[in-house]
C-alpha cells in the first residue's frame, strides 16, 4: 500500500520539517553587517556585474541585508561546518579568516575561494607555490537555489500526482490543469517524434530535465531574493550535459555505434576523414548542449546588469540629473529584456530537452 | 619588425575579442534571419503546417545559436583574462 503524497502530508512530514527549520535558523542567523567597502571606492561596473553573475558563499539582497549561507570545508584533519557570517576582518589587516575552534584550522577567505592559512592572515603555499585549499562542499548561493528547485519541483509534482491518483477518471482540476498540457507537450511534441518507438524509459528524465532547466533559469531572474544564477554556472549545465551524455552512450544500440565507427554507404577512402569527426561529435554534441544553456543564461543576465550599471555609469561621470534621465529609457530596456529572459528561459529548457530526445532516438533508433 | 611588437599589448587583444563578439552577432543575425525568412515563405504557402514549421525553425535557431555563443564565451573569455 503506496503511501499518499499530498500537500498536508508534505506539511506533516519530516523531511519538510527539517526544511523549514532550516530555513529559519539561516534567516536568524543573519546579521544586518555594514555594508563592505573596497579599499578603493572607484565605481567599477564590471566588478558589480561578475559579482551579480557568478556564484558566492551568501546571498546579498542589498547593501547591509546579507544572508550568509553554511560553509562546508574537508580540510586534511577535519570537516568544518560554520555559517559565513563567521568570517572577520581583524583590525589593521584586510584579510578575512575564520578560525574553527573545533579542529584548529585557520580558513582565509578572498575573492569568493577559501583556502588555508595561520593565525597571522597568511595563507599557506604547497610545494609548489600553489596556495592550499580545502575541499570547500558549502552550500552557496547556486546550491541553494538549487534546493529550492528541487523543492518546488518536488511540491508540484507530489500534488499533482496526488490529485491525479484521488480524481481519477474525472477531468482535471487546479494545479493539474497546469501541469497536464506541458507533460502532454513533452510526451507528444518531443519524445515520440524524436524518439519513437519506447520513448516512456525516456520521459522520466526528459521532464526531469525540462522542468528543472525552466524553473532555475526562472528563479535567476528574480531581482532581489538572492539572484540565483543556477543555470549560468557552467558546472551545473556540465553535469545536465553529462547525464545525457552518459544516458545516449548506455542505450546507445549496435547501430548507432556502427553508424559512428563504420558510416554504411561510405567509400574506403573518406574513413580516415569522417570516423574521427564522428567521434569527436559524440563529445561535442554534449559539450555544446551545456555551452549553450551555460551561455544564452548568463548573457542574458549579463545583458540586464549592463542596462542597470548605465545608470550609475552616468551618474559617476555626468551627474546625478542625466541618470535620471537615463533611467527612464534604461529602465524600458530593462523590461523589455527581462521579458525576453522569460521567453528564453522557457526556449532553452525545450531546446535541451528536445536535442536530448533526438539523441536518444538516435541511440535507439532501429536500423531501417 | 617593430610594428609587429604592438601585438603584444594587451589592449589590441581587448579589441580583437570587441570585434570578434561583433562579427559573432552578424553571423547570429544572418543565420537567424535566413532561418526566419525561409520559414515564413513555408508558412504564408501552406498556412496549415504553420505548428511544425515554427517549431522545427526554434530548433534551428537554437542551434545557430549555440555556435555563435561559443564564440562570444570565447570573446568574454579574452577580456577576462
Amino acid at each position: 500500500m503506496t503511501r499518499n503524497y499530498g500537500l498536508k502530508t508534505l506539511r506533516n512530514s519530516k523531511i519538510f520539517r527539517a526544511f523549514i527549520i532550516m530555513t529559519i535558523t539561516l534567516g536568524l542567523s543573519s546579521n544586518l553587517s555594514a555594508s563592505e567597502s573596497s579599499s578603493d571606492d572607484e565605481f567599477k561596473p564590471g566588478d558589480i556585474i561578475m559579482h551579480h553573475v557568478m556564484d558566492a558563499h551568501e546571498i546579498h539582497i542589498m547593501d547591509g541585508v546579507h544572508f550568509p549561507l553554511p560553509i562546508i570545508v574537508k580540510a586534511p584533519n577535519a570537516v568544518d561546518f560554520f555559517s559565513y557570517s563567521r568570517f572577520e576582518v581583524a583590525e589593521g589587516s584586510d584579510v578575512k579568516k575564520y578560525t574553527s575552534p573545533s579542529s584548529g584550522n585557520t580558513y582565509i577567505y578572498e575573492h569568493g575561494h577559501i583556502y588555508m592559512g595561520n593565525e597571522a592572515g597568511e595563507i599557506q603555499m604547497d610545494a609548489e607555490g600553489n596556495m592550499v585549499a580545502p575541499y570547500d562542499l558549502s552550500i552557496t548561493k547556486n546550491v541553494a537555489g538549487m534546493f529550492v528547485t528541487m523543492f518546488l519541483m518536488l511540491l508540484i509534482f507530489m500534488t499533482v500526482a496526488k490529485s491525479y491518483k484521488k480524481r481519477s477518471g474525472q477531468a482535471p482540476k487546479g494545479l493539474q490543469s497546469w501541469i497536464e498540457p506541458l507533460i502532454v507537450f513533452i510526451r507528444d511534441d518531443v519524445a515520440k517524434p524524436s524518439i519513437g518507438h519506447g520513448y516512456e524509459r525516456f520521459m522520466p528524465f526528459l521532464l526531469t530535465i525540462f522542468f528543472f532547466i525552466w524553473i532555475a533559469n526562472m528563479l535567476g531572474l528574480i531581482p532581489f531574493l538572492g539572484g540565483m544564477n543556477i543555470t549560468g554556472n557552467i558546472a551545473v549545465t556540465a553535469v545536465l550535459a553529462v547525464f545525457t551524455f552518459v544516458i545516449t552512450s548506455i542505450n546507445g544500440n549496435k547501430g548507432y555505434w556502427m553508424h559512428i565507427i563504420r558510416p554504411p554507404g561510405v567509400p574506403l577512402g573518406l574513413l580516415p576523414l569522417l570516423v574521427p569527426i564522428e567521434i569527436l561529435g559524440v563529445f561535442i554534441k554534449p559539450m555544446v548542449l551545456c555551452l549553450r544553456l551555460f551561455a544564452n543564461i548568463t548573457a542574458g543576465h549579463i545583458i540586464i546588469l549592463s542596462f542597470t550599471m548605465l545608470i550609475f555609469i552616468f551618474a559617476n561621470t555626468s551627474g546625478v540629473g542625466v541618470a535620471y534621465g537615463v533611467s527612464i529609457g534604461t529602465l524600458i530596456f530593462s523590461v523589455f529584456m527581462n521579458v525576453l529572459e522569460l521567453l528564453v528561459a522557457f526556449l532553452q529548457a525545450y531546446v535541451f530537452t528536445l536535442l536530448s530526445a533526438l539523441y536518444f532516438g538516435q541511440a535507439t533508433e532501429e536500423a531501417h | 619588425m617593430s610594428l609587429l611588437t604592438i601585438l603584444l599589448d594587451a589592449a589590441i587583444g581587448i579589441m580583437g575579442a570587441g570585434i570578434g563578439a561583433g562579427i559573432a552577432a552578424l553571423g547570429a543575425g544572418v543565420g537567424i534571419g535566413r532561418i526566419g525568412g525561409s520559414a515564413l515563405e513555408a508558412m504564408a504557402r501552406q498556412p496549415e503546417s504553420t505548428g511544425d514549421i515554427r517549431a522545427n525553425m526554434i530548433v534551428a535557431a537554437a542551434l545557430v545559436e549555440g555556435a555563435v555563443f561559443f564564440a562570444i564565451v570565447l570573446c568574454l573569455l579574452v577580456v577576462l583574462a
